[in-house]
């Protein structure tokens, strides 16, 4: 359904009009397959590099290099019309992803109107039908998203990235700005419309327990690359990259008496802009080695699972 | 009641003052502001020796009454600041979004004309231009109006650059929005409050500069009633005839501090209704 | 042994109406962990800041009980408030960012702490500093005292807080979500700093947060905020093994528990929103949003003892 075939983003850094000679290694080489239907869980802290890599799979940032397919197309070549009915995206901040000047119907209505070729009725009805679908009261289309909560402007950002019935949608940590009743509405939400529609997600969060809930498979992204890819009960239960089991341990279950680990990362924090030699994980891995100082750990390895470690068996 | 919602209070009245006065000067001048009478030269206002209730602010050097010449001139004011931020507000906003959205090359072009018209000195052209066409009402608005953009273009291309980031306008792109969609629709709403602020400020500032050119002969040509000339005419007078250049002097100074006053209140009042 | 901090029936208000804080009762004893656990809107903030009367002007502030060992918080005049604030008790935020001055040092800022309470000069000021740095494990301490607060990480920061707040030696530190804005990894980091500095020091911590996993592994006693009140409030243990008041429970159900949690079912969820509460209201804030409602609850609340110091307001009879 959607790939992604080695897939840059870098960034240079521009002071005025010289160009000076940092380079953000936001995305560094991404690669991953995912069948209709799936949900790819895409893990990691900041700095990692995946909102930049969701912004590039919804099309609005083009690869520096390497390509993303959909169906087999690639997205550099669609124009926006077709890609809009192939991707949408729902963001993080519900407070943001609104436009506060515009009534909610035509927040959600704007994917059809952009079409060109929707009738002003056919909108309406559209819309009209998506905010029952995610629970809101027909009278809402008339108001502005300062007068509506948290989880109801979600599911107005839901309802807008649905309207189009797309194939695919991006969902850039949806729930982390929400209170943990109103996350647990919006993820079953989430869950019953994948159903409904037949939808392939792609969901990026930092946060893990959320993920292992909602995901079929699992992609842990570390300074622009995926340094660890398996189906989501594979990685839970048999992490092989260090930085992944690092993660796990630091995930705080709500199950009192369990202590706090040590992860035993260190000081040391990951900055794009400085990409260490060998494998990018080695300054801040607890069991790293000279061989981890010089020698990149990268390439496919058998059974399609990605562990970019040397010691990842 | 606060001091901020007294301060802008009185700015709303003393523009809406002026604003009425200007659209019904023809029912409220007493007198033709054009009429010379040489015979009723310097006649002083009302509550000075000398003066009487058929001129209540005097007469000037020409004989003409003074009170009917201030509430037209009233007109002229807000003739020249309304046309000139019209004019000004959609050159700077045009370059100022069109650069912050774009950013890259664009954007070095617009920093780059924002520059140099920050370099130009205003006086020096309105003397040019007038040396070359000669002064009227036309020549001033469009010498102001094509060089009093630089604000709004400076406040619309931050305003441009903040929103631009924000998750509604990615989403409004994703939605497959065109660009000019965006820029319309997406963006310049959302900035549109504080180029209303700009415009209050440039709107005083145009006034007085009209004021300013026409003292220096460059602006509006006489007999036209414009305060900046009646205080230029004045300046001959001035020992011996106060209230030639008082009238329009405390006139200018009233509109502006009202104008300042409103604009002072708007940035309160759609800088809170933006942080909801 | 008298606690450290103790506080019972806090009310506070704003010049809005809305009443924030609804009669609020809590104690923490020395070398305790007591989590104050709610979602937005819930009050915990509001109570952190009114222990420390850091609230906004025309915030209304009452309580029959509120003491930092035997001083009465409410009498102190703001002066002596001022005293106490950095000193005996300190506080740290959510956003290290804006909690630290960008214009000014770490060095200054930490060494001006000292100065300000203990009238030392400022090379003691920053000798003390540099040994709280080391004492978070900040590598480098003299280096780090002549940077600047944007030179520095999330992670980095939230420690540079938590040594300022040490700096005079504090018997009481309140944390208002001290982990939220940082990434996972650190966030371990951060909180198991303060569980050992709580040990090595004794101090009474106060530390709010939404995060439930936070409060399972962090807390020895946990309150459980809803709309200004406390709900439940007991061990731990207890809350965590027996919830007993519905929107405990809701809550709970909420958070999925990876390994645990069945995946292919929805998650536990609190239909509704939080109601707004003005002055006068009453009832229990809960009743529109919970499975178990009934008539009674639009009156008066019990409180309900379930074991020792394991307690609720509820109508229901303890389940």
């Amino acid at each position: 359904m959607i790939e992604a075939r080695d897939a840059y983003r870098h960034f240079s850094g521009r002071t005025g009009m010289f160009s000076a000679d940092r380079v953000v290694r936001a995305v560094d080489g991404v690669s991953f397959n995912l069948a209709a239907g799936g949900v790819l869980g895409i893990v990691g802290e900041s700095g990692c590099g995946k909102s930049t890599l969701g912004r590039m799979i919804l099309g609005l940032l083009p690869p520096s290099a390497g390509d993303i397919l959909v169906e087999g197309q690639s997205l550099a070549k669609l124009d926006r019309r077709e890609r809009a009915r192939l991707i949408q995206p729902i963001f993080q901040d519900p407070f943001s992803s609104l436009n506060p000047r515009q009534r909610i119907r035509e927040i959600v209505g704007l994917p059809l109107a952009a079409q060109g070729s929707v009738s002003a009725a056919k909108q309406r009805a559209e819309v009209m039908d998506m905010l029952v679908r995610v629970g809101l009261p027909a009278e809402m289309a008339e108001r502005y998203p300062a007068q509506l909560s948290g989880g109801q402007r979600q599911r107005v950002a839901i309802a807008r990235a649905l309207v189009l019935r797309p194939r695919i949608v991006v969902c850039d940590e949806p729930t982390s700005a929400l209170d943990v009743s109103v996350q647990a509405q919006i993820l079953n939400l989430l869950a019953d419309l994948r159903r409904e529609l037949g939808l392939t997600y792609i969901f990026i969060s930092h946060n893990l327990a959320v993920v292992e809930h909602v995901a079929t498979e699992v992609a842990v992204m570390y300074l622009g690359r995926f340094v660890e890819q398996a189906p989501s009960e594979e990685l839970f239960a048999r992490p092989r990259h260090p930085y992944t089991r690092a993660l796990l341990e630091s995930v705080l279950t709500a199950e009192p008496g369990i202590p706090i680990s040590d992860v035993g990362l260190g000081d040391s924090y990951p900055d794009p802009a400085n990409i260490p030699s060998g494998c990018r994980f080695h300054p801040r891995c607890p069991v790293a080695t000279a061989r981890c100082r010089t020698e990149t750990p990268i390439g496919p390895r058998p059974g399609g699972r990605i562990a970019e470690c040397h010691f990842a068996d | 009641m606060t001091a901020r919602t007294l301060s802008t209070g009185l700015g709303i009245a003393i523009v809406g003052f002026i604003l009425f006065v200007a659209l019904a000067a023809g029912w409220l001048a007493p007198h033709d502001p054009f009429a010379q009478d040489l015979m009723k030269r310097m006649i002083p206002p009302s509550w000075m020796d000398g003066g009487s209730t058929e001129h209540w602010l005097g007469t000037d050097q020409l004989g003409r009454d003074y009170l009917s010449r201030l509430v037209y001139g009233a007109r002229i004011s807000l003739l020249i600041g309304t046309l000139t931020v019209v004019t000004s507000g959609t050159i700077g906003t045009t370059l100022g979004v069109v650069g912050g959205y774009f950013g890259g090359r664009t954007d070095d072009v617009v920093m780059f004309a924002i520059t140099c018209r920050l370099a130009i000195p205003l006086i020096l052209v309105a003397l040019t231009v007038v040396a070359l066409v000669g002064s009227s009402l036309t020549v001033v608005v469009l010498t102001l109006g094509l060089l009093l953009w630089e604000r709004f273009a400076v406040v619309a291309r931050t305003t441009t650059m903040q929103v631009r980031n924000l998750d509604y306008v990615a989403a409004a792109r994703a939605a497959g929005a065109s660009t000019p969609h965006i820029l319309l629709k997406e963006i310049l709403p959302n900035i549109l409050t504080h180029l209303v602020v700009v415009a209050t400020l440039e709107m005083a500032l145009a006034i007085l500069l009209e004021a300013a050119l026409s003292f220096l002969g460059l602006g509006v040509p006489p007999p036209l009633p414009s305060w900046g000339l009646m205080i230029a005419e004045a300046k001959d007078y001035m020992f011996f005839s106060p209230w030639v250049i008082v009238v329009p002097g405390v006139a200018l100074f009233v509109l502006v501090f009202g104008i300042n006053l409103l604009g002072d209140g708007l940035r309160d009042l759609l800088g809170v209704s933006q942080r909801r | 042994m008298r606690p450290v901090l103790e506080i019972e029936n806090l009310r506070v208000g704003f010049q809005d109406g809305t009443a924030a804080v609804r009669g609020v009762s809590l104690k923490v004893a020395r070398g305790e962990t007591h989590c104050l656990v709610g979602e937005s809107g819930c009050g915990k903030s509001v109570t952190a800041l009114s222990t420390m009367n850091l609230l906004a002007r025309g915030a209304k502030r009452s309580a029959d009980v509120m003491r930092f060992h035997d001083r009465d918080l409410t009498r102190l005049s703001d002066r002596d408030m001022a005293r106490l604030r950095g000193d005996k008790m300190a506080m740290i935020f959510q956003e290290p960012m804006t909690s630290l001055n960008p214009a000014y040092t770490i060095g200054s800022q930490m060494a001006e702490v000292l100065e300000r309470h203990r009238h030392v000069s400022r090379a003691k000021g920053l000798e003390r500093a540099a040994e709280l740095l080391g004492r978070v494990g900040i590598t480098a301490p003299g280096m780090r005292l002549a940077q600047y607060p944007h030179q520095l990480s999330g992670g980095l920061r939230q420690r540079v807080m938590i040594a300022m707040a040490l700096m005079c030696e504090p018997e009481l530190l309140i944390a208002d979500e001290p982990t939220t804005a940082l990434d996972v990894t650190v966030q371990a980091q951060i909180l198991r700093l303060l569980q050992e500095l709580q040990r090595e020091l004794g101090l009474a911590l106060l530390l709010i947060t939404h995060d439930l996993g936070i409060v399972a592994r962090m807390a020895q006693r946990v309150s459980v905020m809803y709309a200004g009140q406390v709900v439940e409030s007991g061990s731990a243990e207890a809350l965590f093994h027996s919830p007993t008041h519905p929107y405990t429970r809701g809550l709970l159900a909420c958070v999925p528990i990876p390994g645990k949690t069945p995946r292919d079912q929805p998650l536990g969820s609190i239909p509704g929103v939080v109601p707004r509460i003005g002055a006068g209201f009453a009832g229990c804030a809960f009743r529109d949003r919970c499975t178990h409602a009934v008539a009674a609850c639009a009156g008066t609340i019990p409180r309900r003892t379930i074991s020792t110091e394991h307690e609720t307001i509820c109508t229901m009879a303890a389940a």
